[in-house]
């Protein structure tokens, strides 16, 4: 299981984010080039587009101890497909009505769009959500102990 | 058995001052399946790329991971590398350790941990990766352009100079666009018909050329190589091969007072009609609208007097449907609507016009034939006002939040003009900023300025009143820092300009991208400025943003240049990372067909073997046609029975990289 | 004592009008109908708070000649809303000294049956309580 404690005892969150290759993935690099920070717990995959991911992707990272999860995709009507991030926007609704039923907080996923030329927009996202995800703590409902067991 | 190279990036400082690269390569080889992990200065350099290649033949690699900058930047620089290697190009992932960890963060310790795991993340990736095969597609060697102004024609001439075939669509009934209401152009004051008629005869002339004219694209299908274009020609109801333009038809006429969109409605024609004198083509066209004979059956006095048969009044619309390899976009642009500014009185008076009105009353083949009088009473206007930024700048609703870029060199062309011509007349500009960059463009407006004393007055008019034949004005100075009231005998609104009406669908149709003010979005804003991120479509002219005449013709060149560059090609390679339907598991359902935005997923019927009795049972299962499939993924959610994967992005692959992140 | 620069942070939040937006065009100076009676004239008083010149604003009778007829709301390009900040230059000296510019009692003697009722409502913007 991931270190989820720096080295003074606080509690360093594990954070995914799928980002859309033609907006959010370029707007991360843009961050990157313009070096606008954000915490080193958000680790990006990269997926062709928002419609890619499947709502199975966000459990199986809760599932494997991720504190959040966040995608981004191009702003409504940007989508290089046209209408993909159409489709990620209303999967994720229907997830998210569902992790409230289970129990999750609701913070603990997001939906946010950002262009490739939001740069700043990216790193303030970012950090907005992994300041979320550190108040909320460490995710444990949907752990799943028998990964935690194999792997030790 | 895996094979794993891992190969990471200094890139110079870039990355090494802030990760471990050594601690990063040695994580990686403890990595199960890796074999071989180094690191090295500059990653991409010959030598960099040479002591890839080395490893792949020593250690008999299956697979490659490159620790460096994004893969945006240099996949496919090392996709080529592992091919010269001997190995697919598609069995290399790239661990984005620059973009997205060295330089977004500054503490050594924390960098490296983001590193490591970023790399074991392309690690766990790759290990899943299948040899991809890029299939290759014809490219149809015609190009369609999309609006027949100076931006398409220009791009037309320069496609048919290279020996490809060119289709201009144009909703008028004539080629020329906007240019060709205009009298003079800046900074030369040459005059714009004799500029650009010229090119429009040589576009109708030139073999290579269709002109599809009172046209408009209906429907595109396919994509880069191999568009289907559906254009509906709208009817002229006469015929355009008989026709020979004499303009009989439009003297006998008998419905003459319909508003003339050439002269924006300054003066009347008749329901039949040719635009203007120089109109390509020089076909007569009837306003359905108009005509006595079309609304109430009688008159019919056109085609007796048409010499030469070509009125056909029971001509239907007609769908042409032709193949392209490449579309042009230059769907142009048109002046605001003023209504929503009643300030200046616009609707109130006749004498407020806008600057294209005004092009037209200076122009001699326009209302006035050439000589400058008030719409209202047809007298001499002794005081003239300009105002600048008529919607240009403003960030409510009412305007448009982007400078138009044209009006600050016109309206000093304008003034310019009216000083030169009637040397009487009083003009004043009121401005915000004058903004005129470009060559010899300010060297222009100071000419208007100190030649030909032109009044320019920093400040903008708050309001005008009509009242007794004369327009009151009342603006700010602010550099005197009083409020000025002028008595003038017309206002010249500098009215901004928006992208014409049809961009939205047009954008649509063509899957191309548009931003907030429906200006189309170029590829990237500097190094790509004349494509869409669509690829296949280019763009030319206003379409992408305000222009003038000089920057558009050179933009619409460049656009023919990209065009041209993909008509030479045979065949195209196309992106092997397409969706798969898995036939053994698919039930049919049609899920994953509603979802495709390219309608790439057909079904088929398919005969399966099963066990019993029966041997085999008919199933219809998905298809994916490769060449149509672009490759985003929305089937693969969609599909309630996990048939559907998309290659070089499956379901497995993205769960491993999960996976190797929260471990 | 609050200094100029205080107060105008003040006035700034206090009108809700970013005075940076502005891109001096002078459309509101030229609006403005009670221009030849200012001192200091709208677009003068966005540059103005914007610079932190407070005190001559407060000494100016711009404050009390203004119609608060928002025909500078109404035209400004940039959404700027120079009555607005005129409005809250006002208040700072209403509220500072709990002085009025009107009496409550002169209000009925300088009513006029022609006077638009905006202007009325005007009127008590000048008057506190």
């Amino acid at each position: 299981m991931p270190v989820k404690t720096t080295e003074n005892g606080e509690f360093k969150p594990l954070i995914v984010a799928f980002c859309c290759n033609w907006c959010s993935y370029a707007g991360a690099d843009l961050a990157g080039t313009s070096r606008l920070s954000y915490p080193a717990d958000v680790k990006i995959i990269r997926v062709p587009c928002s419609c890619r991911v499947n709502p199975l992707f966000i459990l199986r990272a809760f599932q494997r101890g991720a504190d959040g999860v966040i995608i981004c995709g191009c702003h409504p009507g940007d989508c290089h497909y046209t209408t993909g991030n159409y489709y990620a926007r209303r999967r994720m609704t229907l997830l998210f009505s569902m992790l409230d039923y289970l129990g999750i907080e609701r913070k603990r996923t997001r939906v946010e769009w950002v262009s490739a030329a939001e740069g700043v927009r990216f790193s303030e996202v970012m950090n907005d959500f992994a300041k979320h995800i550190t108040e909320l703590g460490e995710n444990k409902k949907l752990e799943d102990l028998r990964c935690k067991k194999s792997l030790d | 058995m895996h094979r794993i190279g891992v190969f990471v990036c200094w890139c110079g400082t870039n990355i090494a001052a802030t990760v471990d690269v050594k601690a990063v390569a040695e994580a990686a080889r403890k990595e199960p399946g890796v074999v071989f992990a180094t690191d090295y200065q500059y990653m991409c350099s010959e030598a960099g790329q040479a002591l890839i290649r080395q490893a792949i033949k020593d250690n008999a690699l299956t697979g490659v991971v490159i620790c460096s900058c994004s893969p945006r930047m240099h996949e496919a620089t090392f996709r080529k590398t592992v091919q010269a290697a001997g190995l697919n190009p598609y069995m290399l992932e790239i661990a984005n350790i620059r973009e997205q960890c060295s330089w977004i963060h500054k503490d050594i310790k924390e960098g490296t941990e983001k590193a490591i795991i970023l790399a074991r993340t392309a690690i766990a990736k790759v290990m899943l990766n299948k040899p991809l095969t890029a299939g290759e597609s014809a490219v149809t060697k015609r190009a369609l352009v999309i609006g027949g102004g100076i931006a398409g024609i220009q791009s037309a001439l320069d496609i048919a100079e290279a020996g490809y075939e060119v289709d201009i669509v144009e909703k008028q009934p004539t080629i020329g666009g906007k240019m060709t209401q205009i009298d003079k152009t800046f900074p030369t004051l040459d005059c714009a018909a004799c500029i650009l008629t010229p090119k429009m005869v040589d576009a109708a002339q030139n073999e290579k050329i269709k002109i599809f004219s009172y046209s408009q694209v209906e429907e595109v299908k396919g994509f880069v190589g191999s568009f289907k274009a559906k254009i509906r020609k709208k009817a002229r109801f006469v015929d355009e091969n008989l026709c020979t333009g004499c303009g009989d038809c439009t003297s006998k006429c008998p419905s003459k007072k319909n508003k003339n969109e050439f002269n924006l409605g300054l003066d009347n024609r008749p329901a039949i009609y040719i635009p203007f004198a120089q109109a390509v083509p020089k076909v007569a066209v009837i306003d359905a609208e108009a005509c006595i004979k079309k609304k109430t059956g009688k008159c019919g006095l056109c085609e007796k007097v048409c010499s030469a048969g070509a009125i056909k009044y029971d001509q239907q619309d007609e769908i042409i449907e032709r193949e392209y390899g490449a579309i042009v976009v230059a769907t142009g642009f048109n002046p605001i609507k003023l209504d929503k500014y009643d300030e200046y009185a616009y609707s109130q008076s006749p004498d407020v016009v806008t600057s294209l009105e005004l092009e037209r009353l200076m122009n001699a083949a326009g209302p006035t034939q050439g000589t400058l009088l008030r719409p209202s009473d047809g007298t001499h206007p002794h005081t003239i006002v300009f105002i600048q930024c008529v919607g240009s700048r403003c960030d409510d609703a009412r305007g448009k939040s982007y400078c138009s870029k044209i009006c600050c060199m016109y309206t000093a062309k304008h003034a310019m003009l009216i000083r030169e011509k009637y040397p009487d007349t009083d003009v004043h500009v009121f401005y915000i900023d004058v903004r005129t960059p470009g060559k010899n463009f300010d060297e222009f407006y100071r000419r208007a300025v100190e030649q030909y004393g032109v009044d320019y007055i920093k400040g903008m008019v708050g309001k005008v009143i009509p009242h007794d034949g004369k327009l009151l004005v009342q603006g700010s100075d602010l550099i005197s820092n009083e409020q000025v009231k002028i008595d003038a005998d017309m206002v010249v609104l500098a009215a901004a300009i928006e992208p014409d009406p049809t961009a939205r669908s047009v954008a649509t149709m063509l899957t191309a991208s548009i931003d907030t003010n429906d200006f189309f979005t170029e590829a990237h804003p500097k190094l790509r400025p004349v494509e869409s991120p669509t690829a296949g479509v280019f763009l030319s002219g206003v379409c992408q943003g305000p222009k003038d005449i000089p920057e558009t013709v050179a933009q619409a060149s460049a656009c023919a240049a990209k065009v041209i560059g993909l008509l030479a090609k045979d065949k195209l390679l196309s992106n092997p990372c397409v969706a798969r339907a898995d036939e053994s598991l698919c039930s049919g359902c049609s899920v994953c067909q509603n979802v495709c935005p390219y309608g790439a997923i057909t079904y088929e019927d398919r005969e399966f073997r099963i066990p019993g009795p029966k041997r085999s049972e008919i199933r219809r299962v998905a298809q994916v046609n490769e060449a149509v499939c672009q490759g985003c993924g929305a089937c693969t959610v969609a599909c309630p029975s996990g048939a559907m994967d998309l290659k070089g992005f499956s379901t497995k692959q993205i769960m491993a990289e999960v996976d190797a992140i929260c471990r | 004592m609050q200094t100029e620069k205080e107060m105008a942070n003040d006035i700034i939040r206090r009108s809700g009008v970013n005075p940076l937006k502005c891109m001096k065009c002078g459309k509101c100076s030229g609006t403005c109908p009670a221009y030849e009676d200012m001192d200091y004239h709208p677009h003068q008083f966005v540059s103005m708070v914007q610079k932190g010149r407070i005190n001559e604003l407060l000494q100016s009778k711009s404050i009390w000649t203004c119609l608060s007829c928002f025909a500078c709301i109404e035209r400004c390009p940039r959404s700027v809303e120079p009555a607005k900040i005129i409005e809250a230059v006002r208040l700072e000296l209403i509220r500072r000294q709990g002085c009025n510019h009107l009496k409550s009692d002169a209000i009925p003697e300088l009513l006029d049956d022609k006077l638009p009722q905006q202007a009325i409502v005007s009127a008590f913007r000048k008057y506190s309580k």
